[in-house]
């Protein structure tokens, strides 16, 4: 029960406390390069949250079995993009072989999320805080959900804003700036929520 | 201290090779067939990826041909040959309309008109006519600083020596890059075969065009009553001619007191 309950805290306090685009600042650029409609903003997201999940179980077993096991932490940042990448080639291959429908959805962000910065992060933070393999795997599935959260209330803000009367200097990308600041500002508002 | 480097080696060189391996197989046991047009086509398009059939770029538009969204024709760029050697690969035979290039309207170079305002701000076109509507006399004329031979995928268009823009018939393929690029909008597509074009943007009164500018277009209208197709029309001032109607008949050319009407002698041939 109490590892439950360790697990949910964990969870929670990823999605929103230690939200991964609006508090660590990790993935900025699909946050702002894809959050122009609420359905590729949640394509994005669930691409993420796919390739993240799969992220946090790799990097544990590459950490535990083969770079501690030799002493070899240092290499960490390569070895961990090597397999990224390839888990995700890997990946869209047998997603394209088995269900086109879901690979046409995820399209071209699942390649792209390969070399994005939040996956990386996401590798690097899970050995850094010595997770287990269930932590891992939490918190890449949460630090997905926390990233589809953010994009897509973001891509919800920027759809409404098109009707707003936006003056013009802070038309585009200067208004989207500023509501991605607010936003962090407002995720700030959760850090008393947990003390993890 | 050598074992880390070897072990790190080792780990490393592994890990790649064993990933190398997975993935080479992976391909190989989830291999899709595939329309094999669809390299076909790819190929036989020029793969400029300019983006000129509305596509995101020619691997798109393939996809397009063979799934029969898009036609064989559907690139503007490739002209007739490509259509024709998509429409082989794809059983069908091709209709492709005239070959169009781009045509600047305006003749206002820096001998003919007057330099007013000295720029040294950011060195393009659309910079400069934000901030002060250009170093030229004219409000309408080309500005001089190239964004169209920037924009130019094909390297048709370079700045001659008097500050205009020349395209390359030979080299132009149609995709209107360069339409898009000029703020001013004095850049057009014509016809290949047209001669005659009206190079002058101004609508500006006769007497103001004659200060500034020694090419432009006055509104005299001569032009427009001499044609004897009905092909030119006045508009604010200004002569605009109707490509469709124009047979290259060179009457306007041979009237026109400013010589703002081109007329070219050596028909372009099309290719």
């Amino acid at each position: 029960m109490e590892q439950f309950t360790h697990i949910l805290l964990l969870f929670v306090s990823t999605v929103l406390v230690n939200n991964f685009i609006l508090v660590r600042f990790l993935g900025i650029c699909p946050f702002l390069g894809v959050s122009n409609q609420i359905g590729t903003a949640f394509s994005m997201g669930l691409a993420t949250t796919f390739v993240m999940t799969l992220t946090g179980m790799a990097s544990w077993l590459i950490n535990t079995f083969i770079l501690e096991k030799f002493g070899l932490q240092f290499l960490e940042t390569v070895t961990f993009i090597i397999v990224i990448a390839a888990l995700v080639q890997f990946v869209e291959m047998f997603i394209k072989k088995t269900s086109p429908v879901l690979y046409k959805a995820l399209g071209i962000f699942l390649p792209l999320i390969t070399t994005n910065c939040a996956i990386l992060g996401l590798a690097l933070i899970i050995t850094s805080e010595a997770y287990s393999f269930i932590e891992s795997v939490v918190f890449g599935f949460a630090a997905g959900v926390g990233f589809t959260l953010a994009i897509v209330l973001m891509a919800g803000l920027r759809e409404n804003l098109e009707f707003a009367d936006v003056p013009g200097v802070l038309k585009g990308v200067p208004i989207t700036l500023l509501i991605a600041g607010i936003m962090a500002l407002a995720f700030m508002g959760f850090s008393g929520l947990i003390a993890m | 201290m050598v074992n880390i480097y070897i072990a790190s080696l080792i780990t490393l060189g592994g890990l790649g090779v064993i990933l190398a391996i997975g993935l080479g197989l992976a391909a190989k046991a989830f291999h899709i067939e595939k329309d094999e047009r669809l390299e076909l086509v790819e190929n036989a398009l020029p793969g400029v990826n300019c983006g000129a059939c509305g596509y995101v770029g020619c691997a798109a538009l393939a996809e397009a041909i063979v799934s029969g969204e898009a036609p064989v024709e559907g690139c503007p760029v490739g002209g007739s040959s490509t259509a024709q050697a998509i429409a082989e690969i794809m059983g069908t035979t091709a209709t492709v309309g005239e070959r169009e290039i781009a045509q600047v309207l305006c003749k206002g170079g820096l001998k003919e008109t007057l330099t007013t305002v000295e720029y040294q701000g950011i060195q393009t076109c659309k910079a400069a006519n934000m901030i002060s509507g250009g170093t030229k006399s004219c409000q309408y004329g080309c500005l001089g600083l190239g964004d169209c031979a920037v924009a130019c995928p094909f390297d048709a268009i370079i700045m001659n020596d008097n500050g205009l823009p020349e395209i390359d018939p030979d080299k132009c393929t149609g995709c209107g890059e360069c339409v898009r690029a000029c703020p001013r909008n004095i850049i057009t597509m014509a016809p290949i075969s047209k001669r005659t074009h009206i190079r002058c943007s101004s609508y500006d009164h006769g007497k103001v065009v004659r200060q500034i500018c020694t090419v432009g277009c006055i509104g005299c209208g001569i032009c427009s009553r001499v044609c004897p197709e009905d092909a030119i029309r006045m508009e604010n001032n200004l002569a605009i001619i109707d490509y469709e109607k124009c047979t290259n008949c060179g009457l306007c050319a041979e009237k026109c007191p400013t010589g703002t009407i081109e007329y070219s002698e050596i028909l372009i041939e099309a290719i």
